[in-house]
């Protein structure tokens, strides 16, 4: 309660904040050029600093018949952007702890150190925001069982191969730049008979499963190698399988201009079907899949 | 509880009535490191205050630049699990160039071989290939021809894919296993029984 009743006064005094400022001074989102090759040079992978080197904040209070477990997890903070990222390893007792991984992060972050960073936001795996790697494999945090072992020791870092924003937090820009690219809604010109609704046969409707319950948590495109190192042309899976949940849709009429669009060497062709993406996605979509599919309509028709 | 909370409001009142603070307020803080805190700081003890240069809304694009270009990008190849899907992906693109590349190299090295005096025709290659114990002549062979098959079978693997089957984890993995032994099993036979 008390903490819900401060939320709201910052929030009341945030919105008084914008509504005396000047319209120069309101909140303007600086806009980033594609990420051209000397930047990727100048900000290279710095492989963190490994566990052993740094310390272990460890829970205060522990009891006799403690579980603890040891999680070593990725930092890095924009304030010293001269240090070198790090893994930081924290205990937690798992006798306290909830069962998933998310609930180990938020745990460390109330109890153990509150500078840790994630994203987060629905606790099951519907927002897609708390979208990390865990133990090597891309996954959503909420979603990730902890291992009730105590000797395995979790790894947990950002999404494999993204500007690092603070800790675990990536910068996701380019992204959700690609999925406006391919322009995710429903385009046609001609009305329907009775200009309500755009309707389709239950048969049309069932090539759309599988494809619209992707929730962009990027965890597929991160774990491509071949969208890590083509991340500025190549649209990645994640993205693919949105623009053929567009191309299978029956009411769209734009699907030619769809198909011009992919027609390149880079933006479709990029794939080579390494298929870590189905095997990696929280929600056990196959964007790999659609991708073929893409592939095939492309080569067809 | 109340204490605090008329605190944190009249601290921020005094924020927005103050546009030299104000400047510091989330747009440029979001590009200046730590100006948010440092603002706050001043209005609680105002008697002391902290060395700030006003940053120009103007300016926020190249500090934001200038902040971007030192963030790392996070561990990747290093840190993401071996798993059948990227592992033999990766072999299939190395077996591919070495395959490729060993056969540009030689038939260019044939061709200038005349030039250099190098005897690369396949009477002296043979002769000099049956010169060898048979366990060097056994792992020159299978050295080649594991390559070759396993960049073979994984070909008709993508052949499949190509086709839009066998695209579910399981199948994949079951295919990729089965790439492994067939092309361990026909580069044995084309090393020790041809």
């Amino acid at each position: 309660m008390a903490a819900l009743r401060t939320y709201t006064s910052r929030l009341l005094a945030s919105t008084l904040r914008h509504a005396s400022r000047p319209a120069i001074a309101t909140r303007n989102y600086a806009t980033v050029e594609p990420i051209s090759a000397t930047a990727e040079a100048m900000s290279a992978t710095q492989p963190p600093v490994p566990p052993k080197k740094t310390s272990t904040i460890e829970e205060s209070g522990q009891s006799p018949e403690a579980r603890t477990k040891t999680f070593h997890i990725y930092r890095w903070s924009p304030d010293t952007p001269s240090e070198k990222p790090k893994m930081q390893s924290y205990t937690l007792d798992l006798n306290k702890t909830g069962p998933m991984m998310l609930d180990a992060l938020i745990r460390i972050k109330n109890e153990v150190d509150p500078t840790l960073t994630f994203r987060r936001s629905c606790r099951e795996g519907i927002c897609g925001s708390c979208a990390m790697n865990i133990d090597g494999v891309n996954t959503l945090a909420c979603l990730c069982r902890n291992p009730t072992d105590t000797s395995h020791e979790a790894r947990i870092y950002p999404l494999p191969h993204t500007y690092v924003v603070k800790d675990l937090v990536p910068d996701l820009t380019q992204f959700y730049k690609q999925y406006k690219s391919i322009k995710p809604y429903l385009q046609r010109e001609t009305k329907s008979e009775d200009g309500l609704e755009n309707r389709q046969s239950p048969a049309d409707r069932k090539k759309l499963d599988g494809l619209y319950e992707c929730i962009l948590c990027a965890c597929c495109s991160t774990s491509c190698p071949s969208y890590w190192w083509n991340s500025e042309e190549y649209l990645g899976p994640a993205v693919l399988l949105q623009s053929y949940r567009w191309l299978a849709d029956s009411r769209d009429e734009h699907k030619a201009e769809r198909k011009a669009m992919l027609d390149n060497s880079m933006s479709l062709y990029r794939c080579h079907t390494i298929l870590n993406c189905s095997r990696t996605c929280p929600k056990g979509l196959n964007p790999g899949k659609a991708i073929a599919e893409i592939k095939k309509t492309m080569a067809f028709t | 509880m109340l204490a605090q909370r008329f605190t944190q409001q009249s601290a921020r009142r005094l924020l927005t009535n103050q546009p030299t603070l104000s400047r510091f307020a989330p747009p440029v803080a979001f590009a200046v490191n730590r100006s948010l805190p440092q603002a706050r700081h001043v209005a609680f003890q105002p008697s002391s205050p902290v060395e700030t240069t006003p940053a120009k809304s103007s300016d926020a694009y190249t500090i934001l630049a200038a902040q971007r270009r030192q963030r790392p990008v996070s561990p990747h190849l290093l840190i993401y699990r071996p798993q059948i899907t990227w592992y033999i992906s990766g072999l299939n693109r190395i077996t591919g160039s070495l395959l490729s590349g060993g056969f540009y190299i030689f038939g260019a090295a044939y061709l200038a071989s005349p030039l250099f005096g190098w005897h690369l025709e396949s009477a002296s290659m043979a002769e000099w290939f049956g010169g060898l114990n048979s366990i060097v002549k056994g792992g020159i062979k299978f050295a080649i021809a594991m390559p070759f098959c396993f960049h073979s079978w994984n070909g008709v693997r993508h052949l499949v894919w190509d086709t839009g089957r066998e695209f579910s984890n399981r199948q994949v993995q079951v295919t990729g296993w089965i790439v492994v032994g067939v092309s361990v099993v026909s580069a044995s036979v084309l090393a020790f029984l041809v």
